[in-house]
């Protein structure tokens, strides 16, 4: 059965307000697309989970979709800050923001836990920091198997979350390579999951390269295909990072202004993924293309009859 | 190259350029590093060129084995994917590599650091009321406590060489030597902590007592400068020597294949 559907009536049919979105993706496959779809049908008091909240969650509290962060590094990569998560944790500006702290490793452990159905996840993080003070919920526990403490985060079952990849069939099996983040913990761990993909492939290519799927259909609620749907992030083998919009984004993000200013146009401003794309035109997306190929070699599964 | 040339380039350099060559030649003999955008970044790609040429590089973003082809702007970049020994799911690599104690060497920074090397990295000020909210720990904690011992990599400045930091994001020597030895024992740690500081203007180790020690004064830096720079009386080592300059040849992979733009170097 076809789970392909348009950004729009994914997020309205799959994103309610109050939920706990996940939109992943460690630095690469950031789905900006469906961040800016949720700004656009004006979600509110969503909580936002991402190990690296990034430039996404900084237009989407910006936004006013956002009543909490639970997160794990707080910053623009490779720049600086976060200039209007900062206004809201620093000034309460406009409106006070909860945050919930962990590190990577127990963001990446919450996930697992549940994706696993499991109580917590044990981890040798946080002793003697500060962070279990900042945060309750993160706990020592004695091993049950001898006199060794280690730390223990609960599970996080977010009720959305969304993973962009390179390719997936109708039905939602997924595959995608480069850096893998934690999408599929993630995907794994959601109640509702959109996959979001560049290219809508056959299932025979997934089944072809079995070992490739990060995610199978069977979890997957909806498919939506929208080419450079990652941008400013970027795809493996597709798209490059566009690291000089990230430098941009901490000038626009300066002052409420600019940056509702940045949202107007950016944003609301467009109907959907397409039209911010002819906006961005072709001379800018060109120079994100990769500069060669670098295919992988093929491997040979056999056949078995 | 005529050597006279070569020697009077070598004289021109700058304090980011002597940092990264200063914190390059720790990493002398080390297998796997754990790298960190920026100076580390440049740092640990100039030891694969030179002191370490077996050195893996970890980026905490899930890439093994990384030959990146050109400078990442972040630890995401896709160059540090292409050509890699292996791209692992962030579980893979903060619980097989890290927490498993593959790692040899973990690069770190922070807002803050006191005497005894712990690390700020979370806020400025208090934590429900931040002056300034910072990134937060990131990997930091972890590599701290798993990676077999840490590299600090910053600037000096009052703001930033502490008597008391504010918030204890990733530990060092805790309080003292002794006290930290025993908490790494008894609760598992596979880190010995941290190793070696490099800044702007010197080179310091951890002293038996735990606490940093200036070893080496960067060329044209005085005591006075580093004193100026930091919260505290620093221990110095007696005689101090000066960090030997960097060579022609560094300086070049610094500017010609690391940092040709410059982003962090000039």
């Amino acid at each position: 059965m076809s789970k392909v559907t348009s950004m729009r009536d994914a997020v309205a049919d799959v994103v309610h307000d109050g939920d706990v979105v996940a939109i992943e993706g460690f630095t690469h496959l950031i789905c900006f697309a469906a961040g800016h779809e949720i700004i656009r049908q004006r979600k509110r008091d969503l909580t936002l989970a991402r190990l690296t909240p990034d430039l996404i969650y900084d237009q989407m509290v910006a936004a006013g979709t956002a009543r909490k962060l639970v997160f794990s590094w707080l910053g623009n990569p490779g720049v600086g800050g976060l200039h209007a998560i900062r206004r809201r944790v620093e000034n309460a500006d406009p409106a006070p923001l909860e945050l919930e702290e962990y590190s990577h490793f127990g963001m990446v452990g919450r996930y697992t836990a549940g994706a696993s159905n499991l109580p917590f996840f044990p981890l040798r993080s946080y002793f003697e920091t500060d962070l279990p003070k900042a945060n309750p919920l993160i706990r020592p526990i004695r091993s049950p198997f001898g006199e060794e403490t280690v730390y223990a985060v609960p599970p996080l079952k977010p009720d959305v979350t969304v993973v962009h990849a390179q390719r997936a069939d109708a039905e939602g099996n997924t595959q995608m390579w480069g850096l893998l983040g934690c999408q599929k913990e993630a995907a794994f761990a959601a109640e509702r999951v959109i996959v979001v993909v560049e290219e809508l492939c056959p299932e025979a290519v997934i089944r072809a390269d079995p070992n490739r799927t990060v995610i199978p259909g069977l979890i997957v609620d909806a498919v939506v295909v929208e080419p450079f749907g990652a941008h400013p992030s970027y795809v493996q083998g597709a798209y490059d990072r566009d690291n000089h919009f990230y430098r941009d984004w901490d000038a626009i993000s300066r002052e409420a202004e600019t940056t509702q200013a940045w949202l107007d146009e950016w944003v609301y401003g467009v109907s959907g993924r397409a039209e911010y794309v002819e906006k961005l035109g072709p001379e800018r997306v060109a120079s994100l293309r990769p500069s060669g190929e670098a295919p992988s070699g093929s491997v040979d599964y056999g056949v078995y009859k | 190259m005529s050597e006279p040339r070569a020697a009077a380039e070598a004289a021109v350099f700058s304090k980011s350029e002597m940092m990264i060559v200063a914190a390059a030649r720790e990493l002398v003999g080390q297998r796997v590093c754990f790298v960190g955008v920026g100076l580390p970044n440049i740092a640990v790609n100039l030891a694969r060129l030179t002191v370490a040429p077996t050195l893996e590089l970890v980026y905490e973003s899930g890439a093994f084995g990384a030959k990146p082809g050109r400078l990442p702007l972040s630890i995401g970049d896709p160059t540090i994917v292409t050509g890699a020994t292996a791209a692992v799911s962030m579980f893979e690599l903060f619980s097989f590599y890290l927490q498993g104690g593959l790692v040899d060497v973990g690069f770190l920074g922070a807002a803050q650091v006191d005497r005894y090397g712990n690390l700020n990295s979370t806020v400025i000020g208090d934590y429900a009321h931040p002056k300034t909210r910072l990134p937060g720990s990131g990997g930091a904690c972890e590599i701290a406590i798993n990676a077999r011992q840490v590299f600090v990599i910053m600037r000096q400045s009052k703001r930033s060489f502490v008597d008391r930091i504010d918030f204890r994001t990733s530990p060092g020597n805790l309080g003292g030597a002794e006290t930290a030895a025993r908490i790494r024992r008894e609760q598992g740690w596979l880190g010995r902590g941290p190793s070696v500081v490099v800044t702007d203007l010197g080179v310091y180790h951890f002293d038996d007592s735990g606490e940093m020690r200036l070893d080496s004064i960067h060329p044209g830096a005085t005591l006075e400068q580093v004193r100026a720079t930091m919260g505290w009386e620093p221990k110095v080592a007696d005689p101090l020597p000066v960090t030997p300059e960097p060579t022609a040849e560094e300086l070049r992979l610094i500017r010609e294949e690391l940092d040709p733009e410059g982003a962090y170097t000039k």
